[in-house]
């Protein structure tokens, strides 16, 4: 699987990267395809596209010490402008 | 006197809620009546409309659950592509994508949307409310085996619990394990086994022995 990383960035508006995720580590599970970008989709801008990726992240990855179950896992849409690879 | 605020049953009168409008409850109504006013809706059409929302229930997820369970085809259709496999079985879940996550022996799926409360309305109907409690959406992410367990689901430690956060385009449902000697039921009788909360992953089917209960 491949690794990704989302980005810890902090704009502002309307995000669709759960705070809990950025700046962590996670496997694609599979690519949607393009979807509009819902940042400037929901300012009536003229969308850019952008491939929608489900990942795959560990409580481990998320959570650290606090996890409650080190190896369940949570899947997550997110928008490939927020994912660099690792 | 004490019982002044009582009912005649011995509940609390519920408070009338004859209150002002508040700012958005304004803001809906005066769309609502220049989208009538200039002609794009008729008040006809958005009732009618209201009703189909209200007309759709999880007993469509259960059918779609049920035909997984007896008919391999169809359950693959599903696992690729859930909207399409929905259409096919004839329900108008308009554009929803849709994306249906499978219990297996090791995997147990639970849908949750963290950012507001996307769920597949257009095949299981209108959320229950706890659904869109900050307290599910936030603690389900965290610590999903003890919502669960509230939920009355323990979940064994060798079975891994997988959160699916619906942040974005995608609606998701469970399919959940077929309950055991179910074999020679009936797809229309394995459909009444299939819950609401088992589709959403908090709960499981109904066994046999509840089928009538």
């Amino acid at each position: 699987m491949i690794k990704v990383r989302v980005h810890d960035r902090w704009p502002p508006g309307h995000i669709r990267t759960p705070a809990y995720i950025r700046g962590k580590v996670g496997c694609v599970e599979r690519n949607l395809g393009p979807f509009n970008n819902p940042e400037q989709n929901a300012y009536r801008l003229d969308p850019d596209q952008h491939d929608l990726v489900r990942v795959r992240f560990t409580m481990d990855e998320l959570w650290g010490t606090d996890a409650e179950h080190p190896t369940d896992t949570i899947e997550v849409e997110v928008y490939s402008h927020w994912l660099e690879k690792v | 006197m004490p019982h002044d605020h009582l009912s005649p049953s011995g509940h609390p009168y519920r408070a009338d809620d004859d209150t002002p409008l508040t700012y958005w409850q304004t803001m809906e109504i005066a769309v609502r009546e220049l989208l009538i006013e200039k002609g794009h809706l008729s008040a006809v059409e958005i009732q009618h409309q209201i009703d189909a929302m209200d007309a759709r229930s999880p007993a469509n997820g259960a059918k779609v659950v049920a035909k997984s369970w007896v008919d391999p085809e169809f359950k693959a259709a599903l696992l690729k592509d859930a909207g399409s496999a929905c259409r096919s079985l004839g329900f108008d879940i308009g554009p929803m994508h849709l994306i249906a996550v499978e219990n297996t022996d090791d995997i147990h799926n639970v849908i949750v949307c963290t950012l507001c409360s996307c769920y597949p309305r257009n095949l299981l109907g209108l959320p229950p409310d706890w659904y869109k409690s900050r307290e599910y959406r936030s603690r389900t992410v965290k610590e999903p085996r003890k919502v669960l367990g509230e939920f009355g689901l323990e979940v064994a430690p060798n079975i891994e619990v997988r959160v699916h956060d619906s942040t974005a385009d995608m609606r998701y449902i469970v399919l959940p394990n077929r309950p055991p000697d179910t074999e020679s039921l009936p797809e229309e009788e394995l459909a009444k086994l299939v819950t609401r909360d088992s589709m959403i992953g908090v709960g499981l089917p109904k066994h046999l022995s509840e089928l009538n209960a």
